[in-house]
């Protein structure tokens, strides 16, 4: 008999809706509930907050989430696959167990984190080259705050074995978290690669939550009842053969022209779409919709991996803020442009030159730049000024200089009400490789 | 007819790294293909001014009926390291569908209509 298992996406971002994992915690049609809470830059931020205080550096809302959700996910029985652990699952699984009695069983996803080995790797003559730019990482070894490699989804399944309710991991890719699930149940090969394929498309469709039904849709207006829009839920089936679908109930949208922008998204080589279990070739997919908010997708192909894995290596390049003003008509594009010039100019005055510098103009041309006409008789523009440089102390003195031109620069200025800029770091990325043969990884059971 | 390529498309843009991608989605064979011999790289680069400065890769998924470019280097670092307003490019797709494109009669019958948004 043909077996089925129902996935949802509760979370695309770490800031994703916090309604949509505890509307679909109570989805009784649900096996299993994903929730991605990484992108590339928050593993930095996570690993700087466990840097500050070792019972950090994870998705704190995700503990909270669960902690009101005990009852739900024990009679639903709904399994929670998630990588809110961050750079410190096992602070999380410790906070999730005195939180809930105790109720729950965490399988903690381990290997991927690989700050505290780095270092080592280097010296024993592992490469990190950035996979971009071919650079040697000794030129920012001494910066590095974060580095996790993308392990692959056969640990989650493994971690499924334990029947735990919730697998805790930290960098588990987005996809790997629909992928984990389909290997457990479906008992897939290793080498079932369009199988594997299927499932990473699945995932790739929902791993940005409401992207795929109906969020940042270009007919938008076709898009009913935002409000409660529907988060994806995907049916798939030991033959990988999938639909995506969402609650009846639910607002969004869901055909052919939603779930192939969101195919599309992030896309580089469509022929090669790199996973660690799996290599896609994106041009084989064929969707059709059944015109009830229902696609389904068949033919994946899949290709063997490469014998690497992805690692995402994040580094403290420098600092940079953004400051801004609300300048109106008459006149605003060129009091605009007088109000920025005027505060890099004070600046060079008392000898700060950046090592960068952008002024933008909101609602003229911030994100259009030159390839639309612009309005040149706005009624109110924002300038926006940022400043980034390796020098901490000049980005703290350029945050000093926005206010003063409410009262010194030209005329109808506002919008100055959440003070000075805050001084940020600036993370830059470094993707790179690792061997997978030098990679271990392991389940921790909580 | 002139008309704007919104009026035959869908598109999603987002970030790789230092570069953002769109992919536009058409609705019939023959707009997809009509679209892979009009719509090259050099026609996207010349709609994105002070957007693709540097090289422009395209990709074809006949399957989808759509195209994937690579607007190599747009996002100025990408990321934290860039000051751009939309370091993640979240918003070229919403500009290259304001790309004016010329197209046969005939087309008309493929046009979408926009209702009216006011309302």
């Amino acid at each position: 008999m043909k077996k089925t298992i129902n996935i949802a996406n509760g979370q695309g971002f770490w800031g994703d809706s916090i309604d949509a994992p505890k509307k679909l915690i109570n989805n009784k049609i649900l096996d299993y509930l994903t929730l991605d809470y990484l992108a590339e830059v928050t593993m930095a931020i996570m690993q700087k907050q466990y840097h500050k205080s070792a019972d950090r550096g994870y998705a704190h809302d995700f503990v909270e989430f669960i902690s009101n959700s005990v009852d739900q996910i024990l009679e639903n029985n709904i399994k929670i696959i998630t990588n809110a652990g961050g750079v410190n699952p096992y602070t999380c699984a410790e906070e999730i167990k005195s939180k809930t009695n105790d109720e729950l069983k965490i399988a903690v996803v381990e290997g991927d984190n690989i700050i505290d080995k780095i270092d080592e790797y280097i010296d024993s003559g592992i490469k990190f080259d950035n996979l971009d730019n071919g650079k040697d990482i000794l030129e920012i070894r001494d910066k590095i705050c974060s580095a996790n490699i993308y392990i692959d989804s056969f640990v989650v399944a493994e971690a499924l074995k334990h029947n735990p309710n919730i697998v805790l991991g930290g960098r588990i890719t987005d996809p790997g978290l629909v992928v984990g699930p389909c290997l457990h149940e479906f008992g897939w090969d290793k080498k079932d690669y369009n199988k594997i394929a299927a499932a990473t498309v699945a995932g790739h469709i929902l791993e940005c939550g409401a992207q795929c039904t109906g969020g940042n849709h270009t007919r938008w207006w076709e898009v009913e009842n935002f409000v409660d829009i529907g988060y994806p839920i995907v049916s798939i089936s030991d033959n990988a053969l999938f639909d995506i679908h969402k609650d009846s109930k639910s607002g969004g949208l869901i055909n052919k022209l939603t779930v192939t922008e969101q195919l599309l998204y992030e896309m580089g080589d469509p022929r090669r779409y790199l996973s660690p279990d799996v290599t896609v070739d994106f041009t084989s997919i064929n969707l059709e919709d059944t015109n009830n908010n229902k696609v389904s997708v068949s033919n994946v192909k899949g290709m063997a991996p490469t014998d690497t894995f992805k690692v995402a290596v994040n580094y403290i390049s420098g600092y940079k803020a953004n400051g801004k003003l609300t300048v109106t008509a008459p006149y605003a594009k060129e009091k605009a442009t007088k109000i920025g010039q005027v505060i890099i100019d004070r600046l060079k005055n008392n000898g700060i030159i950046f090592d960068d510098y952008k002024i933008d103009y909101i609602g003229y041309n911030s994100c259009s730049a030159q390839s639309l006409p612009v309005n040149d008789n706005s009624n109110e523009i924002t300038v926006s000024i940022s400043v980034k440089d390796k020098v901490r102390s000049k980005i703290e003195r350029f945050s000093k200089e926005i206010a003063p031109l409410i009262t010194n620069g030209p005329p109808g200025i506002t919008g100055f009400s959440g003070g000075r800029p805050k001084v940020q770091e600036v993370i830059s990325y470094w993707p790179t490789l690792i061997s997978k043969d030098i990679v271990k990884t392991n389940v921790r059971i909580y | 007819m002139k008309i704007k390529l919104l009026d035959i498309a869908c598109a999603r843009s987002g970030d790789k790294g230092d570069s953002s991608n769109i992919g536009i989605v058409f609705e019939s064979e023959e707009v997809y293909h009509w679209a892979v011999e009009k719509i090259t790289p050099n026609k996207v680069k010349d709609h994105l001014k002070g957007i693709a400065k540097s090289k422009i890769v395209r990709y074809e998924l006949p399957n989808l009926l759509s195209l994937n470019f690579i607007i190599k280097g747009s996002l100025e670092g990408g990321g934290s390291d860039s000051l751009l307003h939309d370091a993640q490019g979240k918003t070229h797709a919403q500009l290259v569908l304001l790309m004016e494109i010329e197209v046969p009669d005939f087309f008309s019958k493929y046009i979408y209509t926009i209702p009216d948004l006011e309302k």
